[in-house]
């Protein structure tokens, strides 16, 4: 009797569900909540797929072009349009294609039985130990020295101890100043108004002690070290003792009323210093004057230094005005 | 066919219950819950594209004449890492594309951080049981900023020299062991040994970023085990509960659309908008500089602290103790993290407010909270508005020292001024709902997030 049952069941099941989708063998409740179809946001989806194809394949071909104009701007914007069809792509899948579901979960806590078990589990296991604070003293020594140990090796990344090194310069007693082209220079040849960049002749010049700047003042207006300065020309060092950068600007007094002096500037923080007044700050965040080289004008009427630096060269340390730049 | 694949990842790994809780894991829906992915999503364009940077890029700094296909620099002398960044730019098919985008998605990484902290701060996201999560977010933003800051180092322009010469002089400003620290990390007096350009390298390729991708896993994790926070809409929303789309099928079309948006933006900017065309500025030589180079945005605030403080170093007698650098480069800043980083902890201990919060509040729902964070911020962003004075000067022709006389002033006024203003108006616009509330008692449970 049962048996001619399930066959009739089967049979209809057969004849009805002909040409309909094959239903899954045990109808199991949803997990994902159920939604409509949407036969046009399918097709737009279908169609922005074709579009990134064409864009990825673009970028294959301008890649493989050679001597292409503005060859950088085709493969971005293919690229970038193949990345940007397939988000639109996407945003149409998450908006359109899949169900938008709310589910709810508790949030999670925390476990009080836990913790204390932990705690008795570490308490326990310590209970042979009669002089456990001892213990632990000892062990933290004998690590952290471990530790000192291992860290000790990273002495030998530089020299921890030599500062000495900092006041190191080249410029020294009848150096002469060499040009960019490592040419002499002339005294003759600085003009007033103008900012000369010099070296010192055969030394390094990738030493923030080398590089120095040269203008020309009115002798007349020169107020500091006047000896210093053979026929109103100065030197100084070309690294701002705030921050190390090179001074590249030169404020000529072109515009009196706002800028009342001539001043060497530089340009990352806009520190102000005074060629006039022994490179004393005039505005800006250094703490220090800028290091000032004595000049003199030897028999073939180049420059040369007359001796070293008024002070350290390049940025401030702990401690920096305790020593002299020497060479 | 997905069954098979299932049990056979099942049989091996037994993770088919954790997949399964993985699909359905609750994502609470709101854009502003987005910036962190934005974020994720930079950091792996940022790995992928750095990566293919780094089989053109040679790290050495040792110096040859340049005679490449960049003729105006033809005759130049320049070290390796200079040409070989030349060389992507120039000669490497897509080469320029790689290094735009890679640049472009460090800035863009960044700004998602730095929204993403606010959006944290601004809504209560950080409190217990969140806390930690919110400290290796901080990590990660100040990792990021040093990452980035290697980053355009690393390409021995003039401008990256410059960078170098003013981080060099931050170090050297901390007392005590600023000029010992310095020698160790550059071996030597500035420029430094040839051995500090291997250092740079790989700190930005490998240390760098391994801290970073650890910090993100710990941070996800985090995430993910104490489930995310949610605003309230509904009553269905609580403490208790959390309320969202699944992540699967929900979230991940979402989540990826996201994530190939991105990387749209990233690839056009890379392709048709240039940022820092080193050849422009030259080689790096000591004793050359320029004003018309700027670093990237986000050490913008950090310039304008540098530059903004007064020409003084803290001496006794002629002893020099904190050298200038010190106060805009490491004092300013390390008060901004350490707020931040203390932030949860001071409020914890003047509000005694001790619980679990799963929900989030609006920020006119905590005045105080929002009033001192917007009052930072102000702070923060007058300082790194300050940081163009320079170029207001050059496009405008208002004199630099009245604009730096003129922030020395705003940057303490305008953070109070934002103060009670903020906290003025959360205030009003709480006391406006309960009028509205006493009127439509239907609307009570309905807030709006901001």
């Amino acid at each position: 009797m049962t048996r001619i049952r399930d066959w009739l069941i089967t049979a209809t099941v057969l004849v009805a569900g002909r040409g309909k989708r094959p239903t899954p063998r045990d109808p199991k409740p949803r997990i994902v909540a159920a939604g409509e179809p949407d036969r046009r946001a399918e097709n737009v989806v279908l169609l922005l797929f074709l579009l990134a194809t064409v864009a990825g394949a673009a970028f294959i071909v301008v890649y493989a072009l050679d001597r292409l104009s503005n060859q950088t701007q085709w493969l971005g914007l293919s690229i970038g349009s193949a990345f940007a069809l397939l988000a639109l792509a996407s945003t149409v899948i998450a908006h359109r294609l899949v169900v938008t579901e709310e589910i709810v979960e508790p949030y999670p806590s925390e476990s009080p039985d836990a913790q204390g078990e932990i705690e008795q589990i570490v308490e326990e296991s310590g209970s042979r130990f009669t002089r456990k604070r001892l213990v632990a003293v000892a062990g933290a020594g004998a690590l952290g020295t471990l530790g000192a140990a291992l860290l000790a090796p990273a002495a030998s990344f530089g020299p921890l101890l030599r500062t000495g090194d900092l006041y190191r310069t080249a410029w020294r007693r009848g150096r002469r100043l060499v040009d960019d082209g490592g040419r002499p220079l002339a005294a003759d040849a600085i003009e007033e108004g103008a900012f000369y960049t010099a070296y010192p002749e055969g030394a390094d010049r990738e030493l923030v002690g080398s590089p120095i700047v040269v203008v020309r003042l009115p002798p007349a207006e020169i107020r500091d070290r006047r000896d210093w300065a053979p026929g109103g020309i100065v030197a100084f060092s070309k690294i701002c003792t705030h921050a190390g950068c090179a001074i590249a600007l030169y404020r000529k007094p072109t515009f009196a009323p706002t800028q009342p002096r001539p001043a060497l500037v530089c340009p990352c923080h806009y520190s102000t210093f005074d060629p006039a007044a022994g490179g004393a700050v005039l505005f800006g965040p250094a703490g220090r004057p800028l290091p000032q080289l004595p000049l003199e004008i030897d028999g073939a009427g180049h420059l040369r230094a007359a001796g070293t630096f008024s002070g350290p060269v390049g940025p401030s340390w702990w401690g920096v005005r305790m020593g002299k730049a020497h060479s | 066919m997905i069954r098979r694949i299932v049990r056979f990842l099942d049989q091996r790994t037994g993770t088919a219950p954790l997949l399964k809780r993985t699909l359905r894991y609750v994502f609470p829906d709101h854009w502003s819950f987005l910036l962190g992915e934005v974020a994720l999503y930079c950091f792996i364009l940022l790995v992928l594209t750095g990566l293919y940077l780094t089989f053109f890029f040679d790290d050495s700094v040792a110096q040859m004449t340049y005679h490449g296909s960049y003729r105006p620099l033809d005759g130049a002398t320049m070290s390796h890492a200079y040409a070989s960044v030349l060389h992507i730019s120039f000669d490497v098919k897509a080469g320029l594309l790689i290094r735009q985008t890679h640049h472009w998605a460090a800035n863009v990484f960044v700004a998602a951080i730095v929204l993403h902290v606010l959006r944290v701060f601004f809504t209560g996201a950080f409190r217990k049981p969140r806390d930690l999560t919110y400290l290796l977010g901080l990590g990660m933003l100040m990792l990021a900023l040093l990452e980035g800051y290697a980053g355009y180092s690393l390409a021995d322009d003039l401008l990256s020299g410059m960078g170098l010469a003013i981080g060099y002089s931050v170090a050297m400003s901390i007392p005590f062991v600023g000029a010992n620290l310095a020698n160790l990390i550059w071996d030597g007096p500035f420029p430094g040994s040839s051995s500090f350009w291997p250092r740079l390298f790989i700190a930005h390729v490998l240390v760098l970023p391994v801290l970073i991708g650890g910090l993100l896993a710990a941070h996800l994790a985090l995430v993910v085990s104490r489930h995310h926070t949610q605003f309230k809409r509904s009553v269905r929303e609580s403490e208790r509960r959390v309320v969202g789309i699944p992540a699967f099928p929900g979230q991940a079309p979402r989540s990826i659309g996201l994530m190939l948006w991105v990387f749209a933006v990233l690839f056009l900017l890379g392709g048709l908008v240039q940022i820092n065309p080193v050849w422009l500025w030259g080689p790096y030589h000591v004793g050359d500089g320029t004003n018309g180079a700027q670093p990237d945005w986000y050490l913008g605030w950090l310039i304008g602290a540098l530059r903004l403080v007064p020409g003084f170093d803290l001496t006794i007698g002629h002893y020099t103790l904190v050298p200038n650098p010190f106060w805009g480069g490491v004092l300013f800043p390390g008060i901004v993290f350490g707020i931040l980083i203390l932030w949860p902890w001071l409020e914890r201990r003047v509000t005694g407010d001790d619980a679990f919060h799963n929900l989030l509040e609006r920020p006119r729902d905590n005045p105080w909270r929002t009033a001192i964070g917007v009052a930072l911020l102000t702070w923060v962003f007058l300082i790194f508005v300050s940081g163009s004075a320079d170029r207001v000067d050059v496009l405008f022709g208002i004199d630099y020292a009245t604009q730096i006389w003129v922030y020395r002033v705003t940057i303490w006024v305008g953070p109070l001024i934002a103060l009670f203003v903020t906290k003025r108006v959360c205030d009003e616009l709480v006391a406006g709902e309960r009028v509205r509330r006493s009127g439509f008692h239907e609307s009570a449970q309905r807030g709006i997030p901001d």
